[in-house]
């Protein structure tokens, strides 16, 4: 797809995520509206997926593991964008019956998704094993995963992080949405992180950098990225954010890390962001 | 078929490598990952033979969780190995979000579990594991009794698709079952057929229960004796086929009567046929240092505390 086209589907996930957690009064816009661009790269740019012949193991495919479940919503716009599911089925996102959980799942057969998430720190040490499991049976393909700044609070991710490099599992690209919010406030306020760099090169890995809403910047990225895999380290990509971007009064703050807007709220965020698929 | 023949002394964690290493030559599918306990788990002869399939996580448990959730997808079956306590209760959500709820194939292998772990004391005597495991939605929950079974246990669990928590533990036990045998898993082991008391038994506690039996037919007393090795899913038909029989059941495991063995039995039997029953296992109590046979009887977890539980079932039987 072009940049434009790629841009102009990035609106029309947004206006899913406003339009989901509006309907259910729930959900996390924050981190959702921030990942956006991400979200559109990787999976009609960058993975090599086949998104008919959807499978648990996914031989043969890239796969991708979202850590910091909560940001659900544009991971369900895009998967059904994608074609996973109709884009009817975001209708029941955190309903009851729904396969689309508040927090993603497996238990429901939800195609797309290869393991719960949600409490925090776990989806690194799952994509490790998933990593493995690949150059065990010989598979080229690579492994991505998405984690919250917050979430690099949990000691399970920093025990994931040295057994990566110890093992050199290196057909794996991870990145962080450094938005410097959490729930509480921001990050330096809540649980200072220091430099993130330092850390993640300290602890052995690879590091990129690049600014998560440019969509340019992150389709470069990635390719980088690739570029960097085989070389014996995992990679991690700094990816800065602004949470909530694309809706003006939702943009930098924690506020609506987990915050549904009410009706005008609603319409005012749509007006800011232009149809341009069908809404479903 | 009291005289069981004790050709050995053997602890249930050798049981546990010796059918790993089985499992690896027959299914390359099965890897393994260890948290620093390789010796302790009796997974060395596994890592020698297949190094390529066996992972090192160093000490940090809730990663290994992770990651043996990962090579599930892309077939593998992941056998973990630590001690019991840092199998459950120290990685409780891990296996909670990452394996159980997403229904992967996860084996769980816990070694050292009760107070038979021994000098190390409470801080690694977990005592609450069976409880945290069974409460664990489509969770298969297994304490096997001795060498033996234990190995048999091992290699039926590779067959079952699902997460399992197979407990077993340190010290070396008297090895009375077959070689050879099938283990059926969620099949109880009918060990004697009796009339007057039913005794429920698991793990450690199976060679006490037949040490009590023993004395119990001396007295007089004819003892319906089941090794309930699967204790999720648990084989309610001969639980409350025996209980009907007998009319007075004890249950007997090395782990806290709260929320253990005895408390699923006694959901079953309440609903199904209530009857009076006893609990042998610990009271609300952490463990301590000691030997495994000292800790043993100041925990009454010996044959005596079998039998003083049985005289007092039956004597509830009467009143009722």
């Amino acid at each position: 797809m072009s940049i434009d086209e790629l841009k102009k589907l990035c609106t029309q996930v947004r206006r899913d995520i406003v339009r989901m957690v509006h309907a259910v009064n729930s959900g996390h816009p924050g981190g959702s509206l921030g990942c956006t661009e991400f979200f559109v790269a990787l999976y009609f740019e960058k993975l090599r997926i086949n998104s008919a012949k959807w499978n648990m193991d996914g031989a043969g495919e890239d796969l991708f593991f979202l850590s910091n479940g909560h940001i659900s919503p544009v991971w369900y716009s895009v998967l059904s964008r994608k074609g996973y599911f109709a884009v009817d089925e975001l209708k029941t996102f955190r309903k009851l019956d729904s396969r689309l959980q508040g927090h993603p799942t497996t238990h429901e057969g939800l195609p797309g998704i290869r393991v719960a998430s949600g409490s925090l720190g776990q989806g690194l040490s799952v994509a490790l094993g998933a990593a493995q499991a690949k150059k065990l049976n010989k598979d080229n393909m690579l492994v991505y995963t998405l984690h919250g700044d917050g979430e690099m609070n949990e000691g399970q991710v920093w025990e994931a992080a040295m057994y990566a490099a110890h093992h050199k599992v290196d057909n794996i690209i991870s990145t962080i949405d450094v938005n410097g919010q959490q729930i509480d406030g921001p990050t330096e306020k809540i649980m200072s992180l220091g430099s993130l760099r330092a850390k993640w090169e300290a602890f052995g890995w690879q590091v990129l950098e690049m600014n998560g809403n440019v969509m340019e910047d992150v389709l470069a990225t990635l390719d980088k990225a690739k570029t960097e895999t085989g070389k014996g380290k995992p990679v991690m990509i700094l990816m800065t954010t602004v949470m909530g971007k694309g809706v003006d009064f939702m943009e930098g703050t924690h506020k609506w890390h987990g915050v549904a807007p009410n009706d005008s709220e609603l319409e005012k965020a749509l007006g800011q962001l232009e149809e341009t698929m069908k809404d479903y | 078929m009291l005289n069981f023949e004790i050709t050995k002394s053997n602890d249930t964690r050798s049981g546990f490598g010796e059918g790993l290493l089985e499992l690896g030559r027959k299914n390359p599918k099965v890897v393994g990952l260890c948290a620093d306990l390789t010796g302790s788990l009796k997974m060395d002869a596994f890592q020698k033979e297949f190094p390529d399939r066996f992972f090192q996580v160093g000490i940090a448990e809730a990663n290994m969780m992770g990651v043996a959730a990962g090579l599930t997808i892309g077939g593998f079956i992941p056998f973990t190995g630590t001690f019991a306590n840092f199998s459950t209760g120290r990685v409780y959500d891990q296996i909670r979000q990452s394996i159980a709820y997403s229904g992967k194939n996860v084996k769980i292998c816990a070694s050292h579990a009760g107070v038979t772990l021994g000098e190390d004391g409470a801080t690694h005597q977990i005592l609450e594991d069976i409880g945290m495991m069974c409460m664990l939605p489509h969770m298969t929950v297994i304490n096997p009794c001795d060498f033996n079974q234990t190995k048999a246990a091992t290699l039926a669990i590779a067959d079952l698709v699902g997460p399992v928590y197979l407990r077993f533990g340190r010290p070396k036990v008297p090895v009375f079952t077959s070689p050879d045998q099938k283990f059926e898993i969620g099949k109880a082991w009918h060990i004697h057929e009796g009339r007057d008391v039913t005794i429920i038994a698991t793990g450690h506690l199976v060679w006490k229960a037949i040490e009590a039996a023993r004395a119990l037919e001396a007295d007089g007393i004819s003892v319906d004796l089941i090794n309930l090795h699967t204790i999720k899913p648990m084989d309610v038909e001969a639980v409350v086929k025996s209980a009907k029989k007998t009319g007075a059941v004890v249950t007997a495991e090395e782990h806290q009567i709260n929320g253990g063995m005895g408390s699923l039995v006694a959901q079953a039997i309440s609903k199904h046929h209530p009857t009076p029953m006893e609990f042998v296992g610990v009271n609300d109590s952490f463990g301590e240092s000691g030997t495994p046979e000292q800790l043993m009887k100041k925990y009454g977890l010996e044959a005596v505390n079998i039998v003083n539980a049985v005289k007092s079932v039956l004597s509830k039987k009467v009143m009722a």
